[in-house]
């Protein structure tokens, strides 16, 4: 037994200080590369750009270089270098893809992309000292956990909590399909953060401005068939369908919900069902109406969003989603900070990162999503727009 | 009415559940081994169909078709060459390679065609029947599951039954030594049996994913962890037992889904499973077998 626990050390030893020599390997050219005269500042992020949310992570991705390319030719130099490691959204893979980012150097960060990788991390990039900006994550743990406050970590998008409140704000206060939506019907996945936490700020809030809610149905990550759920929907007469949910699940739904002859009620979603036009196989016809509470809209015609969106679709062919807005949103708002508050890229993260704290809660970010403030607790504040998904496009709703 | 429209979606997962669990029971019957990877020769099927239908615009006879060849050759290969060899091992070690075989397909398709999920559109079609002036709504993929539930089955028994090949089966399944003795390639019907059971599963797939169209390289693994609650429910081992437990468990998770909690109803499926087991050890419909010592 004793033999087989020295061995066991001897091995861990082993590969431990293989492990150290490539780190210092890693780090070598970067601490090189810092004494230049126009070093660039070192952006990195993680994000799923393989598995079920691989729209997200690829959106944010390209949007994230679109915005960094912009950014280098402005400065004439190599203002950005930009990486991005993929996390498959799993918060058991978000550590390694941190590690891989911190080995490289990176100085400032776009954070994760998902809500569930983040919270993996969040404590890390907190004790780290790396100024962390996620797109996308909208998890209020990712900058505020439950016990106190992560000061150096922000959003771009609406935590969870708001897009729940503004939904039910916005159902109860806009004409919906032409009518005045009274009775709802709320379909939510009880084994997950996101849409459980949207689903409760929807209750209470549905509950303050009189909306009625007559069915709820749940269901979790293993459950292939909804229409128990869009039956009981059905049977309780609900006008509308509030999907708090992924887009996944959100497409099996409207599928399901088209095969039912006597079930027409309007489907109402939030950011997780953008990216339902991008799945394969999925027929846009059965899309046809669905409302999102999204920030962006790709249609709008101010010059900001024509130009993001002409780009963006040059050279990828696809329509950004909002989670590309939000990236590039966020990486623009990561730069006014870093011009306003005179950060150089040889400084390391933790200098960095004080600077950009302080800039970060007292600016006001004018972006494709808005105008955005930022609070203490990292969540931002914003007038919740809505889409209708009209001939497989976003048409922004009035 | 309600509860009527429950009861149908309940025997349309039903159906689903019964034909996977058929493949299940009779590869238990035959070579007493539980194919944990059969779920996944399912999602295998929905693969090809998928490919084969939206990919290269074919027909959907001909995706079907494709689809049961595939997974047919896939089940009978698995056979040969992870089980196979293990003929003679402790039945835990084949349940172990059962498992690995399981893990090695999910994986391999994740790199093949990679996680992201994909949607199926029904081969019959979106809509239904309407009955009782538009309360009642039948749709015609529940209509046509339920129907090749039936049409299987049927076949199936009369194949076990009235052919030289489904005695051949019913032989290994006695006693395999006896049959070989008598002349019976107990290999080869090991093989047929896993065949049978492969293009059942690409069936399944296809029927499958028209009703839940999305596809993923898990897919297979929920339906087939029900499908063989649903085999043993039955009694595993016997077809008709295949059936009933199949149909049952599809109505009982949908009904408890409706009436008791969505979140709970796979923990009142598996209750039920407990009581059932706990009255009637052997199953529903399953044979109780005395060991001479």
């Amino acid at each position: 037994m004793k033999k087989l626990l020295v061995v066991l050390l001897g091995i861990m030893m082993v590969f431990g200080l293989v492990g150290c020599g490539s780190k210092t390997e890693d780090n070598a050219p970067s601490t090189g590369g810092g004494d230049e005269a126009k070093a660039s500042f070192k952006l990195g992020c993680s994000g799923p750009l393989t598995g079920g949310a691989a729209v997200y992570g690829n959106d944010v991705k390209w949007a994230a270089e679109m915005a960094v390319a912009e950014i280098n030719e402005k400065e004439g130099y190599n203002f950005f270098e930009f990486r991005m490691e993929d996390d498959e959204a799993d918060p058991e893979k978000a550590p390694n893809a941190y590690g891989a980012l911190t080995d490289w150097g990176m100085q400032v960060s776009l954070y994760t992309v998902t809500s569930g990788a983040g919270l993996a991390v969040s404590a890390d990039y907190n004790a780290d000292r790396v100024f962390a900006l996620t797109p996308s994550g909208s998890n209020p743990g990712l900058a505020h956990p439950a016990n106190g406050n992560y000061d150096n970590l922000f959003q771009v998008c609406f935590t969870d909590p708001n897009l729940g409140t503004a939904s039910a704000d916005y159902i109860s206060s806009n004409t919906i399909a032409g009518m005045e939506v009274k009775k709802v019907a709320v379909i939510y996945r009880s084994d997950d953060d996101y849409s459980t936490s949207i689903y409760n700020t929807f209750m209470s809030k549905a509950a303050e401005v009189g909306l009625e809610v007559v069915y709820e149905g749940s269901f979790i990550n293993s459950d292939a068939d909804y229409s128990t759920q869009l039956t009981g929907a059905a049977a309780a007469g609900a006008e509308l369908v509030f999907l708090p949910i992924y887009y996944g699940p959100a497409a099996t739904i409207l599928t399901q919900a088209a095969a039912m002859t006597d079930f027409n009620p309007v489907f109402f979603g939030v950011d997780g069902m953008d990216g339902i036009l991008g799945l394969e196989g999925f027929d846009h016809a059965l899309a046809e109406g669905v409302y999102l509470l999204t920030p962006f809209a790709a249609d709008a015609k101010d010059d900001a969003t024509v130009h993001f969106v002409t780009g963006f679709e040059a050279a990828h062919g696809s329509t950004p989603t909002q989670f590309a807005a939000d990236a590039y949103d966020g990486v623009y708002a990561i730069y006014n900070a870093l011009k306003a508050t005179g950060c150089t890229a040889d400084m390391d993260a933790a200098t960095i990162c004080d600077k950009l704290v302080g800039e970060f809660t007292t600016m006001t970010f004018e972006g494709l999503t808005g105008t955005a403030n930022w609070a203490e607790n990292g969540e931002v504040s914003k007038t919740p727009k809505a889409v209708i998904i009209t001939d497989g496009v976003y048409v922004a709703a009035e | 009415m309600v509860f009527l429209s429950y009861l149908i979606t309940g025997l349309g997962l039903g159906s689903v559940y019964a034909i996977i669990a058929l493949g299940y029971s009779m590869v238990y019957g035959i070579a007493k081994m539980l194919n944990f990877a059969h779920g996944d020769i399912i999602m295998v099927g929905s693969y090809v169909a998928f490919f084969v239908l939206y990919r290269f615009g074919l027909s959907v006879p001909v995706g079907i078709i494709l689809s049961v060849l595939v997974c047919t050759v896939l089940g009978v290969l698995v056979e040969r060459l992870a089980y196979k060899p293990l003929r003679q091992a402790s039945s835990l070690s084949v349940l172990i390679t059962a498992i690995g075989v399981s893990y090695f397909l999910q994986n391999g398709a994740q790199l093949l065609w990679s996680s992201s999920q994909k949607m199926f559109k029904s081969v019959v079609g979106d809509g239904g029947i309407s009955l009782f002036g538009g309360k009642l709504t039948l749709s015609y993929i529940t209509l046509v599951t339920i129907l090749t539930c039936i049409l299987i089955m049927i076949a199936l028994t009369l194949f076990i039954n009235h052919t030289s090949t489904g005695r051949a089966m019913r032989a290994c399944s006695e006693d395999k030594g006896a049959a070989q003795l008598m002349g019976i390639n107990v290999n080869t019907t090991i093989s047929i049996t896993f065949a049978i059971g492969s293009a059942l599963a690409a069936i399944a797939a296809v029927l499958l994913c028209s009703t839940y169209p999305s596809i993923t390289p898990t897919l297979g693994s929920m339906p087939g962890i029900k499908a063989f609650t649903a085999a043993v429910f039955g009694g595993i081992g016997s077809i008709p037992g295949a059936f009933i437990g199949g149909l049952l468990l599809g109505v009982i998770e949908s009904l408890a889904k409706a009436y008791i909690s969505t979140q709970l109803s796979d923990a009142v499926v598996f209750a039920v499973l407990i009581v059932v087991l706990l009255i009637k050890p052997t199953g529903l419909l399953g044979k109780k077998v005395s060991v001479k010592v």
